[in-house]
């Protein structure tokens, strides 16, 4: 493991952090304080982290319809994503886009996604647009097993392999395209096996050991940042709650989930830290106290923030 | 001035803008050094080389998602789409991507690229490589729209859309291609949203655009025979529209009648229609009347290909039937 003990506790930090923001939206949501829909990443917060922890502020990230993770994992800002799910004129997006369309341009995050699969082609463009200004910047596509059956996965992947475009097709496999178990909507276990279709390196790991995910996606990194090309990471984990929030579920065998639930990526990551005297039990609760303190305060602003004036309709349609 | 075709002046606004920023680039189908299906971007390849000149696979979702990537992270992308017929390869990544991009990302992103795609009948090649369907673009807020007519303005608003900091859809006519005009030299703009008056007139207003403008020109010569003096307004871009120069002929002629190539029914002939009615509802002295294609599929008999577009009798005839 190539892991200091400062990264290792930046990567804890994040991971609760997602955890309360997470936790804190099933709450809000239920509440009826957040408009629309809400996708949840609770169980998932190892990929995002692992991942997110390779890049830098000149990186690109493509996100999801379930993205929060990813935004707080590229460095995005609390308080403004959650004046965005209130639909606050201080979110991100003035809340003109919710809890699908969080962006923050300038740390390279292009926006969560409505459209599944919608974020490959994106990424590969600004993987191309890393390559062709010259830097060593890369670009990481996150999407799902779901998104990797639509037509934007095989003319991503495609592409990105011929131009050798600094990209990373970053899989979550979390089990589920809304109610269709993996088994139901395509052949194959490994996802990254479809890899070997582009002559590019396919490898899965345990997404819920973060620092499994870290290592992969550091290969991945490097290799792009090279110039030597794409790669398909496959992060396996587990959707913990439904496709979006007010779905039941009930596709779910009961026994998965609490399986699944006994693989929670915090506490393995806790256990691995307390193991290397990475910190001490109260060091970590009072991280996580921080995250959660954090959380309160971004409500805090939200809740206080003004609501659009309908005049906002008309503006930012079109750059002047 | 010089002369050269359509074709050679939609290359000469690329080549123009290409010289001066080197953010901007060509990728699509075939464009290198096969110069495109059409030849429009011939000799590109061997001025600015395999950077700036890229053959794509036969993949129009990543032609166009790839662009709006590239554009958000500062580059200009010009994305050819080999014919306008195969957009719905990769609507999703015109429509809900490039489109909508900057107002849901509360006005924090800008997506300045260019789809350019030829469009329109003539040439035997049935229904799903001949079409117009600009009404598409046009029903989409965040996307712009131009459809040149002349080998001039195919040049300025070629530079004008690369220049714009939004995506424009840039709708070039296969029948035009070959055309030849006198097109101004050098750094030579055509606004977004400028219509132009082709032929002055002042007894009815044709507004027409892309192929259907020489098909008005040419009717108005009988016209004028017939003591019909049609004035023929080329909106040159549908979004933005130019309202007032619509308005202001209408106002002038009192009657209206519109051709395009789109089928009749959501035809962006219905739009100006409507805003002539609800914006110049006095200044008519006669019913708004289409002269459009039926509403059906292209076919490819040039007998019945031919008895689909809308030719310079129908329009005579439409006219005529006004007075």
């Amino acid at each position: 493991m190539n892991l200091k003990k400062e990264q290792l506790l930046d990567m804890y930090k994040k991971m609760v952090t997602i955890r309360a923001f997470e936790s804190k939206a099933v709450e809000l949501f239920a509440a009826g304080q957040i408009p629309g829909f809400v996708h949840l990443y609770l169980g998932e917060e190892a990929i995002a982290t692992g991942v997110c922890a390779n890049l830098e502020k000149k990186d690109f990230i493509a996100s999801t319809h379930r993205g929060h993770g990813h935004l707080i994992a590229k460095g995005g800002d609390i308080k403004l994503m959650m004046a965005e799910l209130f639909g606050r004129t201080t979110g991100y997006c003035k809340g003109k886009g919710g809890s699908m369309h969080i962006a923050d341009v300038d740390l390279g995050i292009l926006g969560a996604n409505g459209i599944v699969g919608a974020g490959m082609p994106i990424a590969t463009g600004a993987a191309f647009a890393c390559k062709y200004k010259g830097t060593d910047a890369v670009a990481v596509a996150f999407f799902g097993d779901g998104a990797s059956d639509r037509a934007t996965f095989h003319e991503s992947l495609n592409m990105a392999s011929i131009w050798k475009l600094p990209i990373v097709f970053l899989c979550e496999n979390n089990g589920w395209a809304i109610s269709n178990a993996q088994e139901t909507h395509q052949n194959i276990t490994d996802i990254s096996d479809r890899a070997s279709a582009y002559g590019i390196p396919g490898v899965s790991v345990d997404g819920n050991d973060v620092i499994a995910v870290f290592e992969a996606a550091s290969a991945a990194i490097d290799r792009a940042r090279k110039g030597d090309g794409p790669t398909l990471v496959e992060c396996k984990s587990w959707r913990w709650r439904g496709h979006f929030e007010g779905d039941p579920a009930t596709y779910k065998d009961p026994k998965d989930q609490e399986e699944w639930l006994t693989k929670d990526p915090i506490p393995r990551l806790e256990k691995n830290m307390l193991k290397l005297k990475y910190a001490t039990q109260a060091e970590l609760d009072d991280i996580k106290a921080e995250a959660e303190a954090e959380i309160e305060a971004a409500v805090k602003f939200a809740e206080e923030s003004p609501q659009p004036d309908p005049k906002e309709l008309l503006t930012d349609v079109y750059a002047d | 001035m010089k002369q050269m075709t359509y074709a050679e002046a939609i290359r000469d606004g690329m080549r123009i803008e290409m010289q001066r920023d080197p953010n901007v680039y060509l990728q699509g189908e075939d464009v290198a050094q096969f110069g495109g299906c059409f030849g429009v971007t011939a000799g590109l390849y061997d001025e600015f080389g395999p950077k700036r000149i890229m053959n794509t696979p036969i993949s129009e979702a990543v032609i166009v998602g790839s662009a709006v990537g590239a554009a958000a992270a500062g580059l200009r992308p010009i994305a050819e789409i080999m014919f306008v017929d195969f957009m719905g390869c990769c609507m999703d990544e015109l429509f809900n991507q490039a489109a909508k991009m900057r107002y849901m990302f509360g006005g924090k992103a800008k997506v300045p690229m260019v789809v350019r795609t030829p469009c329109g009948a003539g040439m035997g090649a049935a229904a799903q490589h001949s079409q117009c369907v600009e009404s598409w673009f046009t029903h989409i807020p965040g996307v712009k729209t131009v459809m040149p007519a002349t080998p001039a303005d195919a040049k300025g608003l070629m530079i004008a859309a690369i220049r714009d900091d939004n995506p424009v859809m840039y709708i070039e006519h296969k029948q035009l291609l070959p055309v030849p005009g006198d097109v101004p030299e050098g750094e030579y703009v055509v606004p977004l949203g400028k219509a132009d008056i082709k032929r002055e007139g002042s007894d009815i207003t044709i507004v027409a655009w892309s192929w259907m403008l020489h098909k008005a020109l040419a009717a108005t010569e009988e016209l004028a025979a017939k003591g019909i003096n049609a004035e023929v307004l080329d909106p040159r871009t549908l979004v933005p529209l130019d309202k007032d120069a619509i308005l202001k002929s209408v106002a002038k002629t009192g009657k209206l009648l519109i051709v395009h190539e789109e089928v009749k029914t959501s035809g962006f002939g219905g739009e100006i229609a409507a805003l002539v009615c609800e914006e110049g509802f006095d200044y008519l002295d006669a019913p708004i009347i289409r002269v459009t294609p039926p509403d059906v599929p292209i076919p490819f008999n040039p007998i019945l290909e031919g008895a689909f577009i809308p030719g310079e009798e129908k329009i005579i005839k439409a006219v005529e039937a006004l007075f």
